[in-house]
């Protein structure tokens, strides 16, 4: 397929706001589980919040890119009983309203206990509305990694992988940006935020890796022969038909070298999991408040890259009706 | 129920284009309108067309043999480009099976083209919104024209009557019979996408031979009628001197 820029950062950027809100809120449960230090509520979750909702409203504006009548999108969301990208134009509104409650209660201090479970739990408006958000940011993981994964004949997506993968990159970039974020407020949870960012890139790590080799060993069941419905061992395409361009030849392939497409996948496997890992250990040894922002701004990177690769290593069986000129 | 489609004939096909042309021609100017083109007398030339004949050559040399291939929009039964489409701007109409798109809801995401796997809808640069095969929804019902030409335009066009349009759903029709008796089939059955459009294979032609050709009965030096020679009786030999 041929990787559009407005998809790539759609869903790297959402990526992040939902990691960003997941730590948030993990970092919130674990010190009302007395797990981790109290924090002022103002500066961090509202904050953290907020750049959580501006990486959310990025994604969301490139989207419209991508789109040929973007003032029509409202539309998108009736379709959502059939289609996984109806129900993304649903969730991230929704995951983008709760967030942005849960900024209000945070920035307003609207944080008093409504009530106590069994006299030990403290639940504030902030919890309830962050758990709700907690699974739309799940659903919206699923979501967008649906609309690619639902597809069966790109059988390069056609595999729960898929959504793994989406996941845990996003809940790896979204916590490498806590790290980082902390660092950069000087709040003592780089550590923590740290911690769980190298869990969530190792596991990644696997996961993503675990896709290219199945991708690696697919076989794909289509060819001349059956594309035709001409049963024969030797076809050649003589002409597709025209000359000239069109849709066809530009959008379901990514027209770049093979070795071009394999540096690409070295290059993401580098950015995105061996450097970020190797600067925050550097940086919990160092105390270094600087190494978690190259961390994340190198995870960031390769993640394009992740995703570029992620949409030109799927062959679409359209493209084989497309091989000759003449 | 009613599924109307097109049963293409590529023992027939002579990949002249004349349904391409025709198509682009009815279709630009009508309901599906505009087929907008990029630079067409430029380099680098690009263009909306619902539908295009690709050639391929079956065998190795000197043994082989040229198929053309009429590539349009399949109207599948099960259309998997239908149920992605986020606005229902993508739709299979009930009456007929035939697969269209509303202009005025679609908001030009792709993503129904990425869900067919043959290719067969094409975005129009110009008016942001996907375009296809609309199989002349707006010609096959048109009480002005005469009930000879309610047929898409390709169908009309095609010189070599490679084209048939019907209900493949009526036993009866013409492009029904045709699909039984010369082994009509489906492109890539295995995506359970269930095409209507058929095609029918290469086959050995039938050829047709009445009695009187065969003793060339319009020929006035024809033989066949001729007594056989006869052993008995007299030759020019046996007379001349
Ligand atoms: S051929 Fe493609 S565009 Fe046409 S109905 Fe089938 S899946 Fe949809
Ligand atoms: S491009 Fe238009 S018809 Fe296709 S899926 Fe998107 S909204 Fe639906």
């Amino acid at each position: 397929m041929h990787p559009a820029f407005s998809v790539i950062f759609l869903t790297t950027l959402i990526g992040i706001g939902q990691g960003l809100f997941l730590a948030l809120f993990t970092g919130q449960v674990y010190s009302l589980a007395q797990l981790l230090p109290a924090q002022e509520s103002q500066n961090f979750y509202a904050l953290g919040g907020f750049v959580a909702l501006v990486f959310l409203a990025g994604g969301l504006l490139a989207s419209f890119f991508h789109l040929g009548h973007p003032e029509r999108a409202w539309r998108a969301v009736t379709q959502w009983r059939t289609s996984w990208l109806s129900r993304e134009v649903i969730v991230l509104p929704v995951f983008m309203g709760l967030v942005f409650l849960y900024v209000l209660i945070h920035f307003f201090g609207w944080t008093q206990p409504l009530f106590t479970v069994s006299d030990a739990l403290p639940v504030d408006l902030s919890l309830i509305v962050g758990f709700l958000a907690s699974i739309a940011a799940f659903v919206l993981f699923l979501s967008t990694a649906m609309i690619y994964a639902s597809l069966k004949f790109l059988k390069e997506w056609y595999t729960p992988l898929t959504v793994v993968n989406f996941t845990f990159l996003g809940l790896a970039s979204g916590f490498m940006f806590a790290a980082a974020f902390s660092a950069y407020e000087g709040i003592d949870l780089v550590a923590f935020f740290g911690t769980w960012a190298v869990i969530f890139t190792l596991i990644s790590a696997i996961t993503r890796f675990a896709s290219l080799i199945r991708n690696r060993n697919l076989r794909h069941n289509f060819n001349l022969s059956s594309a035709i419905g001409v049963r024969h061992q030797t076809i050649r395409q003589q002409t597709q038909g025209f000359m000239g361009g069109s849709f066809n030849t530009r959008e379901f392939f990514h027209h770049k070298s093979p070795f071009f497409v394999n540096s690409m996948r070295r290059i993401f496997l580098v950015l995105v999991f061996l450097v970020p890992v190797a600067l925050i250990v550097a940086s919990y040894f160092m105390q270094s408040a600087f190494l978690p922002m190259v961390a994340f701004a190198v995870q960031y990177i390769g993640l394009m890259a992740e995703r570029w690769y992620f949409f030109a290593e799927a062959k679409h069986p359209q493209n084989q009706y497309y091989q000759a000129i003449s | 129920m009613t599924q109307l489609a097109l049963v293409i004939d590529l023992n027939v096909c002579v990949g002249c284009h004349a349904c391409v042309t025709s198509c682009k021609q009815w279709n630009t100017s009508g309901w599906a309108g505009p087929l907008p083109d990029q630079r067409p007398y430029d380099e680098d030339p690009s263009g909306v067309f619902f539908n295009r004949v690709q050639t391929y050559e079956v065998g190795c040399y000197p043994n082989t043999e040229t198929v053309h291939f009429p590539k349009s929009c399949l109207h599948c039964e099960d259309p998997p480009c239908v149920p992605v489409c986020p606005t229902g701007a993508s739709y299979k109409r009930e009456e007929d099976g035939i697969v269209l798109v509303d202009y005025d809801k679609c908001i030009g995401c792709k993503y129904c083209s990425w869900a067919c796997p043959y290719g067969a809808r094409e975005f129009d640069e110009l008016g942001k919104v996907m375009k296809k095969c609309t199989l002349c929804v707006d010609r096959i019902y048109d009480k002005n024209l005469p009930e000879e030409e309610r047929k898409p335009a390709c169908v009309m066009a095609c010189p070599t009557s490679a084209r048939i349009f019907g209900d493949v759903h009526d036993a009866d029709s013409e492009a029904s019979r045709a699909i039984r008796e010369q082994g009509g089939y489906q492109l890539q059955p295995e995506w359970g996408a269930r095409p209507s459009n058929h095609y029918l294979p290469r086959r050995k032609q039938q050829i047709h031979i009445s009695d009187d050709e065969l003793v060339r009965a319009d020929n006035p030096l024809r033989k066949e009628d001729e007594e056989p020679f006869d052993q008995q009786s007299e030759t020019l030999d046996d007379v001349a001197w």
